[in-house]
């Protein structure tokens, strides 16, 4: 499997998704430009966080524009896995390759905390080494991660199991204070209705080694390269390459 | 070809919650406006265009809008060609 991560101008989460992969689960990884169509025959397009093009006008929609766009989409359509996180999920409905939107978070701040989100829906090809109901531990960073959509759009949502993460307490159940930027029914990330495009606000490729605070990110990015993964809980942290030669150093 | 003004503005659709709006209102009562009963916060975009005519002027601008300037999911669009 080869992985491409898009670069648009304002993005900054391009070299942590990279290193992600690249470093951490040891998978090829290329980056793509905004402004080049050429998706380097990549098997999975990674829409990174960030502010792409200063989220001018809404975030997402000018990215949805660029070049790289037009053949992700196009991409999308095919049957391409796409992962789109936080600005990238942002771009990803500007796009519409996953339905409603994400407003403001309605606490009125940007919300930068970790969370814990429930993996809902572990038959994404992102999240298949969960087991179902699997709490994860991972930053969020948005302004604009209150996913919104009509009421008929989330029935349908909930009806075919496209909701994949939902935010959640400590006792791993959605309520309103683990919410944090008012989404409806606790949505932190949706997948399209063929499930090859997934949408989320948190960062799983910051909290890919121990040393950033949780590890748990990681059961993503195996699901995703196919690694088989054991149960990657907040308490077990799951040893990378990176955590080996930094223990080599130490 | 004439060279038209044309001015779009973007609302927030009825009852899609403004946290904005509320936060701008709050902070007019505490300037001291009672009377306030709600405000909503949108967009004005001012475009100068070359068209074939107002009509054709309009038509475009209602395209731009649908396309980019508005998302149908939570906003409503209004046109208006201003010169």
């Amino acid at each position: 499997m080869r992985i491409g991560v898009v670069t648009f101008p304002g993005s900054n989460c391009d070299y942590d998704a990279y290193a992600a992969f690249r470093h951490v689960v040891g998978c090829p990884v290329d980056f793509l430009w905004h402004a080049d169509p050429d998706l380097k025959d990549v098997d999975c397009v990674i829409l990174p966080g960030g502010f792409s093009f200063g989220d001018y006008l809404r975030a997402g929609a000018i990215a949805r524009f660029s070049p790289v766009m037009q053949s992700v989409i196009k991409f999308a359509g095919d049957g391409g896995l796409v992962w789109g996180i936080c600005n990238g999920f942002q771009v990803l409905t500007e796009a519409g390759l996953l339905p409603g939107t994400l407003r403001r978070n309605a606490q009125m701040r940007f919300a930068c905390q970790q969370v814990r989100i429930r993996v809902e829906n572990n038959k994404t090809p992102f999240t298949r080494g969960c087991r179902p109901g699997q709490v994860l531990r991972m930053p969020i960073a948005h302004g604009e991660g209150n996913y919104y959509a009509d009421p008929d759009v989330i029935a349908k949502l909930e009806a075919n199991n496209q909701i994949v993460f939902r935010y959640v307490n400590s006792d791993g159940e959605p309520d309103l204070r683990s919410n944090p930027n008012g989404s409806r029914h606790n949505i932190a990330g949706i997948v399209n209705a063929q499930g090859n495009v997934l949408g989320m606000m948190p960062h799983p490729e910051r909290a890919v080694e121990s040393i950033l605070g949780s590890a748990d990110g990681l059961a993503l990015f195996q699901s995703l390269i196919g690694v088989g993964v054991q149960a990657v809980g907040s308490e077990t942290t799951s040893a990378s390459p990176l955590i080996e030669k930094r223990r080599a150093r130490v | 070809m004439v060279m038209v003004t044309g001015k779009v503005t973007v609302r927030l659709k009825e009852g899609v919650l403004d946290p904005q709006g509320q936060t701008i209102q709050r902070a007019l009562e505490h300037m001291g406006y009672n009377g306030i009963d709600q405000v909503r916060a949108g967009k004005t975009f001012e475009i100068k265009l070359q068209a074939k005519s107002s009509e054709d002027a309009k038509s475009q601008l209602k395209e731009m809008s649908e396309k980019l300037l508005a998302n149908p999911v939570i906003e409503t669009f209004h046109v208006e060609v201003v010169e």
